[in-house]
């Protein structure tokens, strides 16, 4: 008789963690991208996807609203909003 | 084929013939030897397994742990403090369902420091969940070895087996054993395939948290396991005997026990020892038998009831104690027999301290005069002060 | 959004890490940097319960974790097994921990695979504390550190011992790579991985990652304050190969420390305490010295 023993890769996604947000989200404004990757690169969640410029978005159903991809932009195009803002 | 060979190394040949393809131990008397004539053979190249000298009984057992997963067949060996250190990764390896072989050479444990023999260390580690089997002579041991992997390695099973050999007396005892030859247990014991393993091509995580939302399932899994576990101890031993000729590999013996009105209960080389003095007093009429408890864990409680079903004195040796209470032995023995029973526990050997032929006789006189849940045999009053003294 | 992407990534959302965890960033990137034909032995702490809960888990390779102070012991026995399968020349093995599971605990198994020569690369997460069990000082809690075991008060103004020097034990076992990097540097995390991934034999990474619970900083500010740190010549960036002291991350204008320890809560108590600003003042500039990070 077995139980609970190992588990399958990235069975963590069932965990919505965006419901952690309480504060602040981040907006990608899109505007001045340069197609870097470094909030991509850095995002502690994995939840920031893009390959083109201009095209990086947060996946918020997993984004803790931490704010560090805003602070290493370069071009400082994501803002950190009020997280009960619409986008 | 039959070789005149010290404990030691008939263990290390037995381990070698079932072809782990990991060996990882941390040298403590008296389970030396064994490490060395691996370490010999893989030296020599007639075992190729990786071997690797660890830094401490914990890596060594933490090593095994690793390799196992990896889905490779694993050894260890060790004693007493050895065992104790590596006490932790030792209930890992069970709670992980990682079937690793080690070999207990059971020694005391400190303080005092003790090298000689006694059960106390694999004794102390009966709740862990690993399988536990208890050698009389060096040729059980090297069957229990054998047949061990097979029980362990069933893919419903998944569980470690500890095989207990009593230092020194076994370990560096000089004895014959029939060594079965690499085709017997090439045929008998098929290459390890693990369920689960650590994959690139299926990856999976091992040793989650287990939060109160499923730990004890996990515990509850063990346990039902080790009922399979009795059964698979008799089918395993079946297939070996018809395989060797050889009963080792079983859950009990009954020695003389049929007509017997008296029956010590004991386990290790101890055994061989009562039954010598068992046969002895057979000549003269008196009605005295043995139940020796291979399969230590699971406790195989049907056996034992049905074994002592119509005893009347039942004596437990135990080459261990439960400080502040009995004999680990006496105390699960007890507990499974009906009250009508009179049931007295020993407590003998310590510290390597001989169990003599005289001892067994006294043993066996007070089993059938008088009830004692915990006696000492053959202490020396003078070593007994009431207060401390130099 | 083509989600197919988030495939890539072996260290995936859904991990209870605390939001801007410098732990977290770093594993992704080193996961990512080894790729998937990658075992990984993981001590216990912070990484492993908020990344394993079962029956879940955030890694998309075979990881495995046992206990506290063993991942180096495991990851050993995961390499001869890999060996004996003659599997191992593919297949990248990484040992992990935090500070505590690597230099406190730790220490025995991670020498004696070192000496063995094992070919694995073992990753520490310096955190700078015990921080799984609640932020106790560890051997490598920096000068004057408030920790919950090192408390601030009357009579104490924190950790009153200097960091336990990892990066060069490991070194003094003559490895062919021992080195610090940073989140402060993330790209330079990456590089220093696929180096020692490249190299046959036992390697050591230490990464400092700033924990915003423990070091009572913004979230936001991890990255930030991993610089401030570099910047002051607290922590030095350097590697060492087979114990020679080869490359280092120069400093072009060190930063005072109180610009570093202004910024975290655990230090607030040191910036009225001219005397003890002063000896941590000392630590980086003997750093800047020793190592010739000007």
């Amino acid at each position: 008789m077995f139980s609970v023993l190992v588990s399958k890769a990235r069975t963590s996604k069932v965990n919505k963690t965006g419901s952690w947000r309480s504060t602040h989200k981040p907006k990608f404004l899109q505007k001045e991208c340069i197609n870097c990757g470094l909030c991509k690169f850095i995002c502690p969640e994995g939840c920031i996807e893009g390959k083109e410029k201009n095209k990086y978005v947060t996946d918020l159903d997993y984004c803790k609203g931490c704010g560090v991809c805003a602070y290493i932009c370069p071009k400082k195009d994501i803002e950190m909003i009020s997280n009960s803002k619409e986008d | 084929m039959k070789k005149f060979l010290e404990g030691s190394w008939a263990l290390a040949e037995a381990a070698k013939l079932c072809r782990p393809g990991v060996v990882a131990a941390y040298p403590i008397t008296p389970q030396t030897h064994i490490v060395e004539h691996l370490a010999q053979f893989v030296a020599n190249g007639s075992l190729s397994a990786e071997s690797v000298n660890v830094e401490s009984e914990h890596s060594a057992a933490s090593v095994v742990l690793g390799s196992q997963a990896a889905g490779v067949r694993s050894f260890t060996c060790t004693s007493s403090q050895g065992l104790l250190l590596m006490a932790e990764v030792v209930f890992c390896i069970a709670g992980m369902r990682l079937p690793v072989m080690m070999v207990c050479a059971n020694r005391a444990i400190s303080a005092p420091i003790n090298i000689w023999n006694d059960q106390q260390d694999s004794i102390s580690l009966r709740d862990s969940g690993w399988i536990q089997l208890y050698a009389e002579n060096n040729q059980e041991a090297v069957d229990l070895i054998i047949a061990g992997h097979k029980i362990g390695e069933n893919s419903k099973i998944m569980l470690p087996i500890m095989v207990c050999v009593d230092g020194f007396i076994l370990t560096h005892g000089m004895e014959t054993v029939d060594m079965p030859d690499q085709e017997l247990v090439d045929k008998f014991l098929p290459a390890y395939n693990p369920p689960y393993k650590l994959d690139v091509d299926n990856p999976m995580s091992f040793g989650l948290l287990g939060d109160p939302t499923v730990y004890i399932e996990t515990r509850y899994a063990i346990q039902k396991t080790m009922d399979q576990v009795l059964d698979e101890v008799v089918k395993v031993g079946k297939e070996y005997s018809s395989l060797t000729k050889r009963d080792s590999v079983r859950l009990v013996e009954e020695y003389r026990i049929d007509d017997a009105e008296i029956v010590l209960v004991a386990m290790g080389s101890v055994c061989g020892s009562i039954k010598d003095v068992i046969d002895m007093q057979r000549e003269t009429g008196k009605k005295v038998g043995l139940l020796k408890v291979v399969t230590y864990r699971p406790f195989p409680k049907e056996a034992i009831k049905k074994a002592l079903n119509k005893a009347k004195y039942i004596g437990v040796v135990d080459k261990d104690i439960s400080l502040g209470s009995d004999g680990a032995l006496y105390s699960e023995v007890k507990a499974i027999l009906s009250s009508d029973k009179k049931v007295s526990g020993f407590v003998a050997g310590l510290g390597g301290r001989d169990i003599k032929v005289s001892s067994i006789n006294t043993i066996i006189d007070l089993t059938e005069k008088e009830v004692n849940s915990c006696k000492f045999i053959d202490l020396k009053q003078e070593l007994l002060w009431d207060e401390f003294k130099v | 959004m083509d989600r197919e992407h988030f495939q890539e990534n072996l260290y995936v959302s859904g991990h209870t890490a605390c939001a801007g965890c410098g732990q977290s960033m770093a594993v992704r990137i080193v996961m990512n940097a080894a790729g998937k034909n990658t075992m990984v032995a993981n001590s216990t702490g912070c990484l492993e319960v908020f990344s394993t809960k079962a029956p879940e888990t955030a890694f998309a390779l075979p990881w495995i974790h046992s206990l506290f102070e063993n991942s180096a012991a495991v990851a050993s026995g995961v390499e001869l097994g890999l060996k004996y399968l003659k599997k191992n020349k593919d297949i990248n093995i990484i040992s992990q921990a935090g500070d505590g599971g690597t230099g406190d605990i730790g220490l025995q198994a991670i020498s004696g695979m070192l000496e063995r020569g094992h070919n694995i690369l073992y990753v520490c997460y310096d955190n700078e504390a015990y921080m799984n069990t609640g932020i106790q000082r560890s051997g490598s809690t920096p000068f004057y550190a408030n920790t919950t075991t090192t408390p601030i008060g009357k009579l104490s103004s924190g950790n009153t011992r200097p960091k336990k020097p990892m990066v060069e034990i490991c070194a003094a076992h003559h490895i062919p790579y021992s080195a610090t990097a940073s989140v402060a540097n993330p790209k330079d995390i990456e590089k220093k991985v696929k180096k020692a991934l490249s190299i046959e034999g036992p390697k050591y990474l230490q990464i400092h990652v700033p924990c915003p619970l423990g070091w009572k900083t913004e979230s936001q500010s991890t990255i930030e304050v991993a610089k401030l740190a570099v910047q002051t010549g607290l922590y030095p960036l350097v590697e060492y190969e087979y114990g020679k002291l080869v490359k280092v991350t120069k400093i072009t204008s060190p930063k005072p420390v109180e610009e570093y320890l202004k910024v975290q809560g655990r230090f607030r108590h040191l910036l009225k305490n001219k005397e003890d600003l002063a000896k941590v003042q000392q630590v980086a500039d003997n750093n800047i010295e020793y190592y010739g990070l000007k």
